[in-house]
């Protein structure tokens, strides 16, 4: 059962993954990656980590997309759309076969790490998947945590200054 | 339990479809019944008697409209990006009937020696003895909610029209600004109830005498939750998007047909979530009287609870005069933004010394 529902997102994730960059209107390749990121989340449920996967469609689809899309409308590149930028393609094709070659590799020498440590499916299940992250995050990974949420905050008064002309 | 199909049991095919079909067709009659509520609730607050015509007191407009809609011509504009065009009304409804999956709407019953929790994405274990949901509840709902955005969005840009670009660049602004106190109002509940389950909450606000609810002990979490909602499923006095005297029907002012119709039931299937989500989150959802000793009581309160919150929206629509562009972003950011993020400070402080 988990097997064929893998299959079936597996094929959409991948044919809304070549959309993004086959389609030539721009709208429509965000959308694509709007669909890619949702296969995303789904592979986090299916992976027993169900706060990844509303956070990915929260953060992801929900907000960075929305600003995307947003940003593509108000440029208006539709006309630009049309153009071909051959000059590219060599390089583009150059970078695609190294990563090929550098996610096959990776691929044939390692191996499926099964859950090892505390973290088991059936424990998170037990406790909560939101539940432990929180907990780590707000004790052994505070530090970190608090950093984060300055520099977010540097970015944010950061963009307000930029944005304002007159202060 | 006889027959197994992939390792689960057949009654367990059988109940979930069942719970998918009650949510959906019950989400479906209240949209096509709320129009003609709507029209009826505002009618006779304006001393009218609103439609009379078709039926007894007008019973079947909902149904006429329907039929109105549905053999309308279909019309895209020659310069829309028809792609986008087309798939805006679907991503704007489908967000709207989905996050149905997530709110229980009655305790568990028992068909058959099997038990069924009465939520859509649950399961209740019988080794565990209890029922398991989906346990970020209420994140899935925002995350949903969230993507309801695009196709409010897609359709003020496909359409390649005037109005329906401002009126879509004004719903996305306005959903975004108001998501974000919405969340935070949320927040607040998370804080008293330790858990994200929606099935959880309800179980923590289970008292005869209903003053667990949350509304009790969040009133402000209550009101503030309520009216972002409002904002975000741009309901009167915050349907900026679609203000008539300015931008003709904004986002939608394109579109014909059933199209159209699919964006004023995903309208309506908004204010049902919401409705629904305030009733799980702040009313007890379908705790009251006697529900846990007669479990089919309890999707009779969740309904009699979602229909008067309902009623509310109803109301306010009939009540107050629409918003300006500005004072509805100084009412979101600097309102209720700060009043929400002083909830939780507040939240923590007494919790901390209550505990």
């Amino acid at each position: 059962m988990e097997t064929l529902f893998f299959l079936i997102i597996t094929l959409v994730a991948i044919v809304s993954a070549l959309l993004v960059v086959t389609c030539k209107n721009p709208i429509n390749s965000a959308l694509a990656l709007v669909m890619t990121f949702f296969c995303l989340a789904t592979y986090y449920v299916m992976l027993d980590a169900p706060f990844m996967a509303a956070v990915q469609v929260m953060v992801y689809a929900g907000a960075i997309m929305v600003l995307i899309v947003f940003t593509i409308m108000l440029l208006n590149i539709r006309v630009d759309a049309t153009k071909r930028h051959s000059h590219k393609v060599v390089l583009g094709s150059i970078i695609g076969f190294f990563t090929l070659v550098n996610t096959a590799f990776i691929i044939m020498r390692s191996r499926v790490a099964m859950p090892n440590g505390p973290l088991t499916g059936e424990m998170i299940r037990q406790q909560g998947h939101t539940e432990l992250i929180g907990r780590e995050m707000f004790t052994t990974f505070l530090l970190p945590f608090e950093i984060t949420s300055i520099l977010l905050l540097v970015a944010i008064i950061g963009a307000v200054i930029l944005a304002k002309k007159k202060l | 339990m006889g027959i197994e199909i992939l390792g689960l049991p057949m009654m367990y095919y059988i109940a979930m479809v069942a719970k998918v079909l009650v949510a959906f067709v019950f989400v479906l009659l209240t949209v096509a019944y709320a129009t003609y509520a709507e029209r009826k609730i505002i009618g006779h607050m304006q001393v009218r008697l609103g439609p009379m015509r078709t039926g007894w007191h007008g019973l079947l407009q909902p149904i006429a409209d329907g039929v109105k809609l549905f053999f309308k011509e279909e019309i895209i504009p020659s310069q829309a990006s028809t792609f986008a065009y087309l798939l805006a009304p679907l991503v704007a409804l489908i967000p709207a009937f989905i996050t149905f999956a997530v709110i229980p709407f009655g305790g568990v019953i028992e068909v058959a020696g099997y038990k069924i929790p009465l939520q859509i994405a649950s399961y209740f274990d019988t080794a565990a003895g209890r029922v398991f949901d989906i346990n970020v509840g209420v994140l899935y709902i925002l995350a949903m909610s969230s993507l309801g955005v695009y196709g409010i969005v897609l359709a003020g840009w496909a359409s390649n029209s005037k109005y329906s670009l401002l009126g879509g660049l004004r719903a996305s602004a306005q959903m975004i600004s108001y998501e974000l106190s919405a969340g935070l109002a949320i927040v607040s509940v998370f804080m008293l109830s330790g858990t994200l389950s929606l099935n959880e909450i309800v179980a923590q606000q289970s008292a005869y005498n209903g003053f667990n609810w949350f509304a009790f002990k969040q009133p402000l979490a209550a009101i503030m939750f309520f009216i972002c909602s409002l904002a975000e499923i741009n309901r009167t006095p915050f349907d900026l998007p679609e203000a008539e005297t300015e931008l003709v029907s904004g986002f939608c002012t394109e579109y014909s047909s059933m199209k159209y119709a699919m964006f004023f039931m995903a309208e309506y299937a908004n204010m049902v979530t919401v409705c629904a989500l305030t009733t799980t989150l702040f009313l007890g959802g379908w705790n009251g009287p006697m529900a846990i000793a007669i479990p089919l009581l309890g999707p009779v309160y969740f309904v009699a609870k979602v229909y008067f919150l309902m009623f509310v929206c109803m109301w306010i629509r009939a009540t107050l005069p629409r918003y300006r562009y500005d004072q509805l972003m100084h009412l979101g950011w600097k309102v209720l933004l700060p009043l929400s993020l002083l909830n939780i400070v507040a939240t923590g402080i007494i919790g901390y010394f209550i505990n």
